[in-house]
């Protein structure tokens, strides 16, 4: 039996909106999923379903009302080194260069040593910003600053990723180009992923699963396992002949259509 | 444009700026005589020479000088300092910038010079009534530029920061302190120039040394050219403050681009 990675039971998270008396929002509810060591599972939804919520109680930063997280069978209370996330804006500290960005994670957890020196800038090479490692983020594309970031989230060797939109601020070009080094750097190290996207291509293009979620308070609905060949080559599977078919259960899922026509 | 037509057109302005200096220093030494204005409302620029080449002899005006610009630096290293801390502190508690704003606002109005004479009643003609209202007058936009430099910090780069199971220390001093730079030598910038003028003020309301001082004697001896000096100097201080806080920037901001960086 293969190890679970990231695992939710019954998870609910209600927020109090404190300054308004007793308004309480109940962002998930009940939700559980489980995801294997070196699977990379997707999650999908309508906006506003608690699809981030998953992701800030995953990494341990907002604590569950009810229900239990584990990451690799511990469970989680609090942030842990091998958890690492990433979110649509790059995060790079404008006073930082480019290495010394993805040698943050390392700093914090007192890991900096001439080795992980050399393998922050091994990683930024392998990121395609070999030259720019000196550079500081304003000299850089948008493009080039989310593959800073996914460097720097990488660069703490996490057993876990937790992805939140990660491409969704980048040109459709661009962000093809960093969907196929993704896919590649998470097949290449066998590390497990959570990808929240609202992008149904992505999802099908990147995972082994995708989950879809209600609308508030947000549950899961489905589990559609996408059953094509070449998960670590995304461009080429965005071409595969089943694609559309799995947009189609997922639109259908999402009432994507009916809100069109209503 | 090539680089050769850049550099003498930098060297044109330069000899412009050299010729608009002599201009005005002929105009000082001359114009007064020729519109008919007495030496003691402007004395010409030579007399205000030869008064402090005098003054730096008998009237001990580099100790004068030396003493105001000594109070200028204690006044302002003291008040960045409790600026920054209070910045900070305000800027991550929430309820402390709650309890307190309205003393902070009250004592943001006040006229802070006024607080001298007060000052002196409770020190006496010491250097630290002096220190003292230059520390008031730097406080504030040190204090409210880093308050608003911590508020406006983006609450995800310190969650990104406590993912990586960052300390509150290092949260600190991995993204609070440096993120405050920018706004705080802003805030510097402003507060080096008042130091000045609490310092003056100080020495103007009491005391027999400094700058402030010798305004003050010079006035009721009927020397201008002696408040002149004293204001010259006090400007000089104030420059070289100045001065030297925008290399600290430079230096310290290095990372930011030129555009973004007000270099004044």
């Amino acid at each position: 039996m293969t190890r679970q990675a990231l695992e939710f039971r019954n998870v609910t998270k209600i927020f109090r909106a404190s300054h308004r008396g007793s308004t309480e929002v109940t962002a998930i509810s009940d939700v559980s999923f489980q995801v294997a060591e070196g699977e990379v599972v997707s999650i999908i939804g309508p906006s506003g379903c608690g699809k981030s919520t998953c992701l800030n109680l995953g990494s341990g930063l907002d604590p569950a009302t009810t229900g239990e997280i584990y990451v690799d069978g511990e469970r989680v209370t609090r942030p842990i080194s091998h958890v690492a996330f990433m979110l649509q804006k790059d995060l790079l500290l404008p006073w930082r260069t480019i290495r010394e960005n993805v040698e943050l994670g390392l700093e914090i957890q007192k890991l900096v040593t001439a080795e992980s020196k050399a393998r922050a800038i091994e990683l930024l090479e392998k990121c395609h910003l070999g030259g720019f490692v000196n550079s500081y983020p304003h000299e850089l594309s948008g493009g080039m600053r989310q593959r800073a970031a996914l460097a720097r989230t990488l660069a703490v060797d996490p057993s876990v990723l937790l992805m939140d939109e990660p491409f969704s601020a980048l040109d459709a070009q661009t962000k093809m180009v960093l969907q196929q080094d993704l896919g590649k750097t998470l097949a290449e190290t066998g590390k497990t992923a959570l990808f929240i996207t609202h992008d149904l291509v992505e999802a099908i293009a990147l995972s082994d699963r995708v989950l879809v979620m209600s609308q508030r308070p947000g549950t899961i609905i489905e589990e559609i396992v996408v059953e094509i060949p070449d998960r670590d080559n995304p461009m080429q599977r965005r071409q595969h002949e089943r694609v559309g078919g799995y947009v189609a259960a997922l639109m259908d899922l999402l009432h994507i259509g009916e809100a069109a026509e209503a | 444009m090539d680089s050769l037509s850049i550099e003498s057109s930098t060297q044109r302005m330069l000899a412009g700026s050299v010729l608009l200096f002599c201009a005005f220093l002929a105009l000082w030494e001359w114009g007064p005589t020729l519109f008919g204005i007495p030496a003691f409302i402007i004395p010409p620029a030579s007399k205000v020479w030869s008064e402090f080449i005098y003054m730096s002899g008998n009237e001990n005006l580099l100790f004068h000088t030396a003493i105001t610009a000594g109070q200028v630096v204690a006044g302002l290293v003291l008040g960045v300092l409790l600026g920054m801390v209070v910045g900070f502190i305000l800027g991550m508690s929430p309820t402390a910038e709650f309890l307190l704003s309205p003393y902070i606002l009250a004592l943001q109005i006040a006229p802070k010079v006024a607080f001298a004479p007060l000052f002196i009643i409770w020190f006496g003609y010491t250097v630290y009534p002096k220190i003292l209202v230059a520390v008031l007058i730097v406080f504030f936009p040190v204090m409210i530029n880093v308050l608003g430099a911590v508020r406006s910090i983006d609450p995800d780069i310190t969650r990104l920061a406590r993912a990586f199971t960052a300390s509150r220390l290092q949260v600190f001093w991995k993204i609070e302190f440096p993120a405050s730079l920018p706004p705080f030598f802003a805030g510097l910038r402003i507060a080096a120039t008042l130091a000045v003028i609490g310092v003056v003020v100080g020495e103007l309301v009491g005391g027999n040394t400094g700058l402030g001082y010798l305004l003050s004697f010079g006035e009721g001896a009927g020397n201008t050219a002696m408040v002149f000096v004293a204001i010259i100097l006090l400007t000089l201080i104030g420059i070289v403050l100045y001065g030297l806080i925008v290399l600290a920037e430079r230096r310290v901001l290095h990372y930011m681009p030129a555009r973004v960086r007000a270099d004044g």
